[in-house]
């Protein structure tokens, strides 16, 4: 009770206390400070190791040498194995493609399912709303038996839209993007069509200018989701030409079934093929 | 052209209506045609898939392309007697047990240390997010390899550090004990970023003042951290640890690429099985039924989300 009576007076003195704590830190807090960024390192480790093997030559990198970090021989061949050999410029032009197309599309559809949920009432709305809602819900792995059937079935297996449109369905993107634009204020949307803007426009020229963050929000995450997507292409892309590239270097150069046990990748990926592995 | 029709009949509604009042909207049709190209595709792909997923579970259903027969409930009863299916339940489930509790305590210990480290904070979200964005099978990669048992990274600091004797190297992937274990320390390296974010979004939002008026009241960091910073992180928490759970439950990517489900199937989950059942046991029907067991799981941590999220309101 009095502490809180108190506060006004007191919160001039800690200003200034606090500023000073910033300046000379505790021995403490210095120690702390270090065993954070000690942390941070060791979180980052892997990625490193990854790094310095992939500048080692082949013999350096190979299970068997010592563990050193900084390489004796310095060697850029393992990259350049990557753009030379197999199929990793394929598999990268195929995920971008594919990640591309749901990108655009997921960014399509669900602009404009959010804006007719969020600007227009017709009949049945609640229950669409309602059932697509459900579907957040849903897992899409427990449906990739039947999605490959239709896939098969609508003559999609091993191609882009096989892989991309199954993953174009993101009930939680439509969601995010209603609330986000029933908090848009409807002033400037009556002024534009004033001016004789139909829905479209208005949504082109009004909402999407107004909705920057969250579009790139949206994208960014759709974009990452399908790129690091590695079951649905798994399935769909059996032809190594249309794989994706984390499904191409997991099952075809990578994976336990493959060389990882004998060389470091990047190297090896080029050179080692399941048919020569296994 | 529709839009200079409508102008007049607008602009009148702009005026007898109060302006930005949602339920003055004109009920019509023309709202239906901006959903529908979603809804077309939502159809195909996510409802359709989900009604046929339950009628090939009914059916004796085979990739080979035979006109499927109705088998009645043979699929389910088939799952519940199939020892390989509960033991890949069990393992989904020990794999979500073990994960999720270091998944979100490190997630909110991590995203406290970078709040508060204020120079090095750039390096700190930098180093637990990064892992977050590279695919499953670099991850999966790298890991194996740091996991070999003869000259691998983890096994040289062991034998460094005195932990384990050289001549008899710990074995990670390979072993039935260890193997969950190991893809889990992956699992957690690789993930953790997500719930890291969330937390780190979400201790931006609690004003500072708050902190300052108990350090007034002679609150300590460890008071103000059980009092003010994690109740106020409670609703975040609730959603990390749900879908947290339901994302461990649908585990397959790390497993099939690090242990193909083994040794001695000590790693097979769910997903694993219904793709080994599916995919090369050319059973579509029992596969779909082995679906619905692990759907209708998810679905119940959903709906315990759902009603978590709406009894505490927004």
């Amino acid at each position: 009770m009095t502490a809180v009576l108190d506060k006004p007076a007191a919160t001039p003195a800690e200003a200034p206390a606090r500023r000073r704590r910033f300046k000379r830190p505790s021995v403490g807090a210095v120690i702390v400070y270090v065993a954070v960024v000690l942390l941070a390192v060791l979180w980052l480790l892997p990625l490193l190791w990854a790094l310095s093997t992939s500048l080692k030559t082949e013999t350096e990198a190979s299970l068997g040498q010592d563990v050193h970090w900084i390489p004796r021989d310095w060697s850029l061949d393992g990259y350049r194995a990557v753009f030379e050999q197999g199929d990793h410029l394929v598999w990268m032009v195929n995920s971008t493609v594919v990640s591309t197309i749901v990108t655009v599309l997921t960014l399509t559809l669900c602009v404009l399912a959010a804006y007719g949920f969020s600007r227009f009432d017709f009949p049945g709305k609640n229950v669409v709303f309602g059932v697509i809602i459900a579907g957040l819900m849903v897992p899409g792995e427990a449906l990739i038996i039947p999605l490959f059937d239709i896939v098969g079935f609508l003559n999609l297996s091993n191609t882009y839209w096989g892989l991309a449109l199954p993953q174009v369905v993101a009930p939680v993107m439509v969601f995010i993007l209603k609330r986000f634009f029933d908090a848009v204020p409807r002033d400037y949307e009556e002024a534009a069509k004033i001016d004789g803007a139909g829905h479209l426009r208005v949504l082109w020229s009004v909402i999407l200018p107004l909705s920057g963050p969250i579009l790139a929000a949206v994208g960014i995450f759709t974009f990452i989701g399908s790129w690091n997507n590695f079951l649905w292409p798994l399935l769909v892309a059996t032809d190594p030409s249309m794989m994706t590239l984390p499904v191409g270097l997991g099952v075809v150069t990578g994976g336990t079934a493959c060389c990882t046990r004998r060389t470091w990748p990047p190297r090896s990926w080029a050179r080692c093929r399941c048919s020569s592995c296994s | 052209m529709t839009a200079q029709t409508e102008t007049p009949a607008e602009a009148q509604a702009v005026e007898t209506r109060p302006p930005s009042t949602p339920n003055a909207k004109r009920r019509n049709w023309t709202g239906l045609w901006f959903v529908l190209p979603f809804f077309a595709a939502y159809a195909l792909f996510l409802i359709w898939p989900t009604i046929l997923g339950l009628y090939y579970s009914f059916t004796d259903k085979s990739i080979t392309g035979r006109t499927p027969s109705w088998v009645g409930l043979d699929n389910w009863s088939e799952v519940f007697a199939d020892e390989r299916a509960w033991s890949a339940l069990w393992n989904t489930a020990v794999f979500t047990l073990y994960s999720t509790p270091p998944l979100v305590i490190l997630a909110i210990v991590f995203a406290l240390l970078a709040n508060r480290a204020r120079k090095a904070g750039w390096f700190l979200r930098l180093a637990f997010f990064a892992p977050f964005v590279i695919p499953v099978s670099v991850v999966t990669t790298i890991w194996t390899w740091i996991y070999q048992p003869d000259g691998g990274l983890l096994n040289h600091y062991l034998e460094l550090f005195g932990i384990q004797n050289p001549d008899t190297p710990v074995i990670w992937l390979q072993d039935e004990n260890r193997a969950m274990w190991s893809v889990v320390i992956t699992t957690v390296w690789w993930t953790i970023g997500f719930n890291f974010l969330l937390y780190l979004a979400a201790l931006q939002t609690i004003p500072q003042d708050v902190y300052e008026a108990s350090a007034i009241d002679g609150a300590g960091w460890f008071r103000q951290l059980r009092s003010i910073t994690l109740p106020l992180l409670s609703r975040t928490t609730g959603l990390v640890i749900t879908l947290q759970l339901i994302a461990s439950l649908r585990i397959f990517d790390q497993m099939y690429l690090m242990t193909s489900g083994g040794p001695n199937r000590a790693t097979e989950v769910a997903i694993h099985y219904i793709y080994i059942s599916g995919f090369e046991g050319y059973r579509i029907g029992y596969a779909s039924a082995l679906s619905y067991v692990l759907f209708v799981l998810i679905l119940l941590v959903s709906i315990v989300q759902f009603r978590l999220f709406s009894r505490k309101g927004a």
